[in-house]
């Protein structure tokens, strides 16, 4: 059974019935409603099978599973696969957009077919980049990415959602351009398309270092590394609750995929040379962006800039090139990618109720809220890197990783550590705790029942991965090792 | 003798035959428009069977080439050409232009399209390409009471004339040279290194035939063009005979100076990073649809010479595969415009095109479809088509040019994004006309091709245009 592309195309049935539902029928208030339920399903039943995946995937092999082929034309074929890396992204992408579609449920109320169509081609586009086997069909389904994201800024965004739209599709495109240039020579000049025989493909270390650049181009902006971030808080800031989650979520994790799939393995020599490079970007992302967010009034654009702060750990990670730094950056985008997630939904739940985002706004929720705040309370400490939370586990990994390859960088970012805790806990301080200065806060009304079964599947997951972190190494393990092994061949190390 | 040499040219008698007793049958019977419109339906599917039957060979002492090229062109013209009849009669029957003529002069386009894509010399050269041209021009001004309508038809006619005499200028100078108006003896002449002369004649020969596809700096005609002429025409004449003039240039470059290939590919590459270059920064500023699309075809025809300028047997294959799905997109675009209009006035600006959405999602997503395609994205064909032609120029270590054409694409993002925000975020602006059925299928149906037909379709396709590109003579 194909399960890869089971899990892959799943979502298009979704789409397929709300298409056929609006095609059909009037746009009505029922209509949007069967369609809500459709797509909870269709996300649902996608969980389920990636579920699957990953209780048959076999963690002791290094290599590739569940691989499908098919030939495709120009010697380019479709080839799916996982391996230690890959696999636990599926999950984390299909286990976000349930939620993601609970979440917009209410707060979504004009265009919801298109708006669910997007969100389910999404999810399509997003599990085919962590699965696609094919640099030309990995291709494919990172550059289509751009247009439902786009949709989704551009038509249920805030009041700059056109400029934010326009902003994010323009920069990513910019930088994938260059990467698929660098794709049509690396395929001209190797003869296959096939991401596993590119691994093992050894361009000369001159061709190297144009290539990296040119991948790195593309993935800089996605992650987003400093200074290519900035159109990551305008495109926060505007896009609806459930954008939000899915462009912290899952949408930066590419970048990082990305390096961990092409850059390191099929560049070592050039990664290795650009190591300085990416560490004092990364050094600098964590500190300056850091200091950016604390001084934000806007709740969502303080968590997009902890987002940059917390991605410019994980490229450093990533290039430390030993295993810590690996398994962190995998952990830390991973929790990452739970934590900010459900920091947006904090934020949502506001939202929603009071219709503006300025931290002035709001103050002392604790008296009115205590599950919110309680909840609130968890991401946050999340998010600072609380020992029991998942956001620890990935930052000391991460810099434990970089502590062996350049000590300076892991100390200077070590002092994001304590920032993140600066403006996370002011943030918090803020808006929950303090007297209720503001009348409008009066009658806000704690989290209902749908909100709580929301959040309860993310605090579960950040509190487990926290204290079981193994569960997850395990799944990593080997295809971690298998990549530093190569890795330190290649650079002679 | 004659009938061994018309077994290589069944295609063309079949269209000419066709076409001139279709003029007879609407000369005594004018009201019966749609019989003539049927009939050259048929005519041109005949000929594009006869032309997929045909066996290869020369015909005329060289003149008229029968190969997997001519084939390929011919099915893909002839086909295009088809479509191009229902599209136009109905347009024209509902603004009261009732003429057979319409018909009849696609199908002489038809002919003369026919021609280019196998012509084995600069005489057949010339008289497919004035054929088809003269044609094009009526059909420009067709829509006679249309002030706009004529502009476009006699500025097309003008420039087009001087372009047809900067081609004769350099056919006879490589005449003169080359002491033959056979490619292949041209190619004897110009050896691997053409003399000065020779290669004086083959510029004059490029730039007639960039006037011709409509490349920079020889592209001033075309915004105006597209804009005046009817949109059914432009979807026809932004088609078909684009892919007429690029095989023709293939052919004349492969098959007349493939030894040669370092001197003209500076030419080529230099027009076609200025047409990439004027399509991009030019289409920024335009409000109108048509002259937008026409920027976007000068940037494209840009990719489709950029393909052609690696020299290389794999650069004609990547520019087939461009044409063709370049050619879909188009006529399906235009379709879209066709169909569109707000109380009996046509749709053509951008503006005109807010909250489509809404009001047409079927056209609407059509246009983004073509819109994401044109500008490159996957998986819609236009990405498949730049992959090739970039593909082919890098591995001719043209890698400059690629990035610069690749970076060209980014700029034209914004205005395809323009107008995929103004469809889908913006208001409506009031209710459109019911869209005609013929207009309305065949942008559905391009659309379908452009996603996600093409992913299968790409798999006999590229053979096919393999095989049309190994008959040339490139390695």
């Amino acid at each position: 059974m194909p399960l890869l592309s089971l899990i892959t195309y799943a979502p298009l049935v979704g789409v397929l019935g709300i298409l056929a539902l609006r095609m059909g029928g009037k746009d009505d208030a029922k209509s949007a409603e069967t369609a809500r339920w459709i797509a909870l399903v269709t996300t649902l039943a996608t969980f389920a099978l990636s579920i699957v995946l990953v209780a048959q995937f076999n963690p002791n092999d290094a290599g590739f599973q569940f691989v499908e082929e098919a030939p495709w034309f120009m010697g380019l074929s479709y080839r799916m696969g996982v391996d230690g890396i890959s696999v636990l992204f599926v999950l984390l992408t299909a286990f976000l957009m349930p939620i993601c579609i609970a979440a917009s449920w209410k707060s979504i109320d004009k265009r919801v077919h298109e708006y669910l169509i997007a969100f389910l081609l999404l999810e399509t586009l997003v599990v085919g980049v962590f699965c696609a086997l094919d640099i030309v069909l990995f291709y494919v389904f990172f550059e289509f990415g751009l247009v439902p994201m786009f949709l989704i800024i551009g038509i249920w965004g805030g009041a700059r959602r056109v400029y934010a739209a326009f902003k994010f599709f323009l920069y990513t495109l910019l930088g994938s351009i260059l990467m698929l240039a660098a794709i049509l020579w690396m395929i001209g000049t190797s003869g296959t398309s096939s991401i596993p025989e590119l691994m093992t493909y050894h361009f000369t270390p001159q061709a190297q270092i144009w290539l990296w650049l040119a991948f790195f181009a593309s993935f800089a902006v996605k992650m987003p590394m400093w200074p290519v971030h900035t159109w990551l808080p305008d495109a926060h800031v505007e896009a609806p609750t459930a954008g939000s989650v899915i462009l912290a979520g899952i949408l930066l994790k590419m970048g990082g995929y990305g390096f961990l799939r092409f850059s390191l393995p099929m560049f070592p020599n050039a990664s290795d040379y650009f190591t300085p490079l990416v560490f004092a970007l990364s050094v600098i992302a964590v500190i300056y962006t850091s200091l950016v967010a604390f001084r934000q009034t806007d709740v969502k654009k303080l968590i997009a800039y902890s987002s940059v702060a917390h991605m410019g750990l994980v490229t450093m990670g990533i290039f430390s090139g030993n295993a810590e730094g690996e398994q962190g950056a995998i952990y830390q985008m991973l929790s990452h990618g739970v934590i900010s997630g459900a920091l947006f939904l904090c934020v949502g739940v506001i939202y929603d109720r009071m219709h503006t985002r300025e931290i002035k706004f709001y103050g002392g929720l604790v008296t009115r809220m205590p599950v919110y705040a309680a909840v609130f309370m968890l991401f946050t400490m999340g998010n600072v890197g609380l020992p029991g939370t998942s956001g620890f586990v990935g930052e000391i990994l991460s810099m434990t990783g970089a502590y062996q390859a350049s000590t300076w960088t892991a100390i200077l970012a070590a002092t994001g550590v304590i920032l993140s805790a600066v403006y996370m806990l002011t943030l918090y301080r803020a808006v929950v705790f303090g007297p209720m200065t503001n009348p409008k806060l009066e009658g806000i009304t704690d989290l209902d029942w749908r909100e709580v079964a929301i959040f309860a599947p993310l605090i579960i997951s950040t509190l487990y991965m926290g204290i079981q972190p193994n569960s997850v190494f395990n799944l990593t393990q080997t295809s971690v090792d298998q990549l530093v092994r190569v890795y330190q061949a290649a650079i002679g190390g | 003798m004659i009938s061994a040499h018309l077994a290589y040219a069944y295609p063309e008698v079949i269209l000419a035959v066709g076409a001139l007793a279709l003029l007879v049958v609407g000369a005594f019977l004018p009201k019966q428009t749609s019989l003539v419109g049927g009939a050259s339906v048929l005519v041109l599917l005949a000929a594009a069977v006869a032309s997929a039957t045909q066996p290869f060979g020369e015909a005329f002492s060289g003149g008229l080439i029968s190969d997997a090229t001519a084939t390929f062109a011919k099915v893909a013209i002839y086909v295009a050409s088809a479509v191009a009849i229902p599209l136009g009669q109905q347009w024209f029957a509902r603004r009261g232009v009732k003429n057979f003529e319409y018909p009849v002069l696609i199908l002489l386009a038809a002919l003369g399209m026919g021609m280019m894509a196998s012509s084995g010399d600069l005489i057949s050269l010339y008289v497919g390409i004035e054929l088809h041209s003269l044609a094009l021009y009526v059909l420009a001004a067709m829509h006679r009471d249309n002030a706009k309508a004529s502009e476009a038809g006699l500025k097309y006619f003008v420039l087009g004339a001087l372009s047809s005499g900067l081609l004769l200028y350099g056919a006879s100078l490589i005449y003169g040279f080359a002491g033959s108006t056979l490619f292949s003896q041209i190619a004897v002449a110009a050896g691997s290194q053409a003399n000065t002369g020779l290669l004086f004649g083959l510029v004059f020969l490029i730039c007639g035939l960039a006037f011709k596809v409509s490349a920079a700096p020889f592209h001033m005609w075309t915004p105006d063009v597209y804009e005046g002429a009817p949109t059914p025409v432009v979807a026809f004449f932004a088609a078909a005979p684009k892919l007429a003039a690029m095989v023709l240039f293939a052919r004349v470059l492969a098959d007349g100076f493939a030894g040669a290939a370092g001197q003209w590919q500076q030419v080529l590459v230099a027009i076609a990073l200025i047409s990439v270059a004027v399509g991009a920064f030019a289409g920024l500023v335009q409000k109108n649809l048509k002259r937008l699309w026409a920027y976007s075809s000068i940037a494209n025809i840009g990719y489709a010479l950029l393909g052609l300028s690696s020299g290389t047997s794999e650069g004609v294959q990547a520019m087939l595969v461009f044409m063709v799905l370049y050619m879909i997109d188009v006529t399906g675009f235009f379709a879209c415009l066709t169909a569109l209009s707000r109380q009996g006035r046509a749709m053509e600006t951008i503006d005109d095109m807010a909250g489509l959405i809404k009001e047409r999602p079927g056209i609407a997503l059509a246009m983004t479809a073509f819109s994401l395609s044109a500008l490159g994205l996957p998986p819609f064909s236009g990405f498949f088509a730049k992959i090739f032609v970039f593909k082919a120029a890098l591995d001719a270590g043209l890698w400059g040019p690629a990035v610069i054409g690749l970076l060209g694409s980014v700029v034209a993002a914004f205005y395809y994004l323009r107008l995929i925000k103004v469809m889908w975020f913006d208001g409506s602006v009031g209710a459109t006309d019911k869209p005609p059925v013929e207009a309305n299928a065949i942008a559905i149906a391009s659309a379908l091709f452009a996603f996600p037909v093409v992913i299968v379709a790409l798999s006999w396709l590229n053979p096919l245009a393999e095989r049309a590109a190994h008959a040339l003579g490139l390695a």
